[in-house]
């Protein structure tokens, strides 16, 4: 194999799933990307257990759960007993071993609110969360790449004016508030849409459209920027006078390589979504999700929920970030080369 | 706030180089930017002399007074220009107080984020080795944090103060700074002056004051404003969830959370709030925006670019 065509290859896609290589290659190919597995993957652990530590430090060095959990007329008997049940009077190292081992077995112990596994809960209102987050971050990855497009190929033309403008508004207009106009828009004045809960379809319209639009705007600036990087390039030039159709060049050729950083940050913004955005968007439309039960939680200063939901959200953005990672290789062959 | 202005000397050579005049008449043609400059002058100068301006004391409740709408609709006054809340509080003089609240907190968080932030990118560049690695292990693993939910439990374990909050806020926020102030100094460091400064025999804080940090002034301007934004954003959302300031104190997530019980009657407690948070957000990433393209040569080069192409093109019509 010459020297250019094992570069073309490399370059490939094909290359990277391993099906153009001598055996000897390929087994340090599948070597090399088992490495980087593992490496992104206990980097993962290590966030995990960073989690993990600083809320061990927060609720029980500094903080008292007792003190919290239970009312301020309590006896001290109460207190100790309390104290005794949850294992608090054991020593800290104790303490620690046993909460990174109910954190690995995803027990985390009794809601105090609802008096079963918080993990019951959580699991039971992950759907919902989970549903949201595709609709709203999944209309705006799929609005913004168009959109993106669009303005790329006419840079100040009235589409690039407008998502210039949209995407300022998106990023400037706070979620909360957003929300709250919607639903004085929609729900008080046109009367057209429901404002609260999940009873049918129509009720994810608002919230998702609430946590789209930040995300809508962070996105079509990046499309945008890419796209408009890549259709600078030589090979996009040459693709050109070939006479590959404008469509060819645009879809196949600049997208392609612009792919990256838009699959990061779209994965980025389900992360924020995950991670607090739909805390406020589901606190203004009481959609019934991981965000609502973290609100509640804190009212009814369950701690052991909480918990649970952190972790929870911090094991998921975990393992989207380590699908990205692997993704990114798959599409991108000069990642990992350090 | 930061480094390189404790450091009178590090920002000469930069300051040599552009003169401010030439800075300030270059904002002047920037309408977007002026607009944006002159509205966050404004919030400061409310921030400063709101105790002198502010026309009713905004904890001041009038119970004859609930819930008045804005002076242009019907059984609005003057007396109340942006209408009263539920306990007849004034709006107007709660945002003007709330300016102050959002301010202090967000420069105060941006003071320590970034001076601390600043500090350990310049360690982890210049002393290199496993300090360098462990630092960005922690940026990394920092950054994939999941900051609000953390926040929110440690803000349910401590209680929530101006004080904590800004700890709180601070403490997310230093890893950008640190992640750029390392990028910048160990790219600078191959640079031929540095190589040229360190053969002459200067000395390693006189490299990293003189002849490094201006190199950082740019960026960091920029990041900072874009950072203040991020920080006003974020200690309105804690407000509003009932977790950053609490009620005796005024605060504009505050004011659009009490506001929220009264959607479907008065529009006005949450639209008014909710206006000067997305106005402050907005002028900051206008500005910032401004100072990224000003000061990034590159960014200058395609903007005269588009000019002459955007010139030659009328000329051919």
């Amino acid at each position: 194999m010459g020297p250019a065509l094992a570069q073309a290859r490399l370059h490939s896609f094909g290359s990277r799933l391993a099906l153009s290589w001598s055996p000897a290659q390929r087994g340090w190919q599948a070597k090399r990307l088992t490495n980087f597995i593992l490496q992104r993957l206990w980097h993962g652990v290590i966030v995990v257990l960073g989690v993990t530590t600083i809320v061990f430090f927060v609720t029980r060095v500094i903080g008292d759960p007792v003190q919290l959990m239970l009312p301020v007329e309590a006896t001290l008997e109460q207190r100790a007993l309390m104290r005794h049940q949850l294992g608090l009077d054991l020593p800290m190292l104790q303490q620690f071993v046993q909460f990174v081992r109910g954190v690995a077995t995803f027990d985390f112990g009794d809601s105090l609110w609802q008096r079963r596994p918080a993990m019951d809960i959580v699991l039971q209102r992950l759907p919902m969360t989970a549903l949201l987050t595709a609709v709203g971050i999944g209309a705006a990855i799929l609005l913004s790449i168009p959109l993106g497009i669009i303005a790329a190929l006419r840079p100040d033309g009235v589409v690039d004016r407008t998502t210039v403008v949209v995407s300022l508004a998106g990023l400037s207009i706070p979620q909360f508030w957003l929300g709250l106009l919607l639903i004085i828009l929609f729900g008080v004045k046109l009367g057209w849409l429901p404002t609260s809960g999940a009873r049918s379809p129509l009720h994810i319209v608002l919230p998702a459209l609430t946590l789209a639009l930040p995300s809508l705007a962070r996105l079509i600036m990046v499309v945008r920027t890419a796209m408009m990087d890549e259709l600078n390039r030589q090979y996009v030039k040459v693709a050109r006078s070939k006479g590959l159709s404008g469509l060819r060049v645009v879809g196949t050729h600049a997208l392609r390589n612009a792919a990256v950083p838009i699959l990061t940050l779209s994965g980025w913004e389900v992360i924020g979504a995950l991670a607090g955005n739909v805390v406020v968007v589901e606190t203004i439309f009481a959609w019934p999700g991981l965000g609502l039960t973290v609100v509640q939680a804190i009212e009814r200063q369950d701690l052991v929920l909480l918990q649970a939901v952190v972790f929870t959200v911090a094991i998921l953005a975990v393992g989207i970030n380590l699908a990205l990672d692997i993704i990114h290789k798959a599409i991108d062959p000069r990642v990992g080369i350090r | 706030m930061s480094l390189t202005a404790n450091s009178p000397s590090a920002s000469r050579p930069a300051a040599r180089r552009r003169k401010p005049a030439g800075l300030l008449s270059e904002l002047l043609g920037d309408r977007p930017a002026v607009l944006a400059t002159g509205f966050l002058l404004l919030i400061v100068f409310v921030a400063i002399l709101v105790p002198l301006i502010v026309p009713h004391d905004p904890a001041a409740q009038a119970l004859r007074a609930r819930l008045d709408p804005p002076a242009w609709l019907a059984g609005g006054s003057w007396s109340h220009v942006l209408g009263t809340d539920n306990l007849g509080r004034d709006v107007l003089s709660r945002i003007m107080y709330g300016a102050r609240t959002s301010l202090s907190i967000s420069l105060t968080v941006c003071a320590i984020a970034s001076t601390f932030g600043i500090a350990m990118g310049l360690i982890a560049a210049y002393v290199g080795g496993r300090t360098d690695t462990i630092l960005m292990r922690i940026v990394d693993t920092q950054l994939s944090f999941p900051d609000l939910l953390l926040a929110l439990t440690v803000l349910t374990v401590l209680g929530s103060s101006p004080v904590t909050v800004v700890i709180i806020l601070s403490i997310s926020g230093w890893m950008v700074y640190a992640r750029m102030t390392r990028g910048i100094v160990v790219s600078a460091r191959h640079e031929g002056y540095v190589e040229a400064a360190e053969l002459v025999g200067c000395s390693m804080p006189r490299i990293i004051l003189r002849h490094i940090l201006p190199n950082i002034a740019a960026p960091l301007s920029t990041l900072l404003i874009l950072e203040f934004a991020r920080v006003v954003l974020a200690e309105a959302a804690l407000s509003f969830l009932g977790m950053g300031i609490q009620p005796p104190a005024t605060s504009w997530g505050l004011d659009i959370a009490l506001g929220k019980d009264h959607v479907f009657g008065a529009w006005w407690l949450v639209t008014f709030p909710g206006l000067a948070i997305a106005l402050t957000i907005l002028s900051a990433n206008v500005l910032a925006a401004w100072a990224r393209v000003t000061t990034d040569p590159q960014e200058r080069e395609k903007r005269f670019a588009r000019t002459v192409a955007r010139r030659s093109g009328s000329k051919r019509r």
